[in-house]
């Protein structure tokens, strides 16, 4: 899978995140994510994970093998930069 | 899922105050996100049960819908679902993974 189709599907299913994906292997299946979204507010850890997972459902774990992610709401981005 | 499986998850959960589920044991982690994981509690010196989904493809389906988590290694510390290495490592750097731990092991709680 491409960067731009993990980073669409992530898109998809989390509307007004600011996703950016790379691929850090070159080989299309290790991918490191990070996402910024109001949504991830006032979820745990786990809870934001389970997201971003959702958005690519059965990619991960078969085009998918590894996926790195960052997950924080805007507040925490800001603080991060 | 079948019966069987689960209960094998709950009593590894139960039975263990830390219990990671792996790719390959802790001596020969067969994936870089297992073995980072593994590496930061050793690191932290806690003892640690683990399984290793790959000699298991019942418990490797099993686990991901147990925990409604698609990745391994997953990490459970006193029967509540933790993350898998990403989280992992937030927790490690923060210096939460060793007061979550600490709390964990703590005897007589």
């Amino acid at each position: 899978m491409s960067t731009e189709e993990v980073k669409r599907r992530i898109e998809a299913g989390l509307p007004g995140a600011y996703v950016e994906v790379r691929d850090f292997t070159g080989t299309g299946n290790h991918f490191e994510a990070l996402i910024v979204s109001d949504k991830f507010a006032g979820l745990t850890a786990v809870q934001r994970h389970q997201e971003v997972y959702r958005t690519l459902g059965e990619a991960i774990g078969d085009q998918v093998h590894a996926l790195t992610l960052k997950a924080l709401t805007p507040e925490q981005y800001g603080q991060q930069r | 899922m079948a019966e069987d499986v689960v209960e094998k998850i709950e009593s590894a959960i139960r039975g263990n105050r830390v219990m990671v589920f792996m790719k390959g044991t802790p001596s020969f982690p067969r994936c870089g996100f297992s073995a980072a994981t593994v590496e930061m509690l050793e690191e932290l010196g806690v003892p640690f049960a683990s399984a290793d989904v790959l000699s298991d493809p019942d418990l490797r389906e099993a686990i991901k819908v147990y925990s409604n988590w698609p990745t391994i290694p997953q990490v459970y510390i006193d029967g509540q679902f933790v993350g898998g290495c990403d989280i992992m490592r937030e927790l490690y750097e923060s210096g939460e993974l060793k007061t979550l731990l600490q709390a964990a092991l703590t005897p007589g709680q």
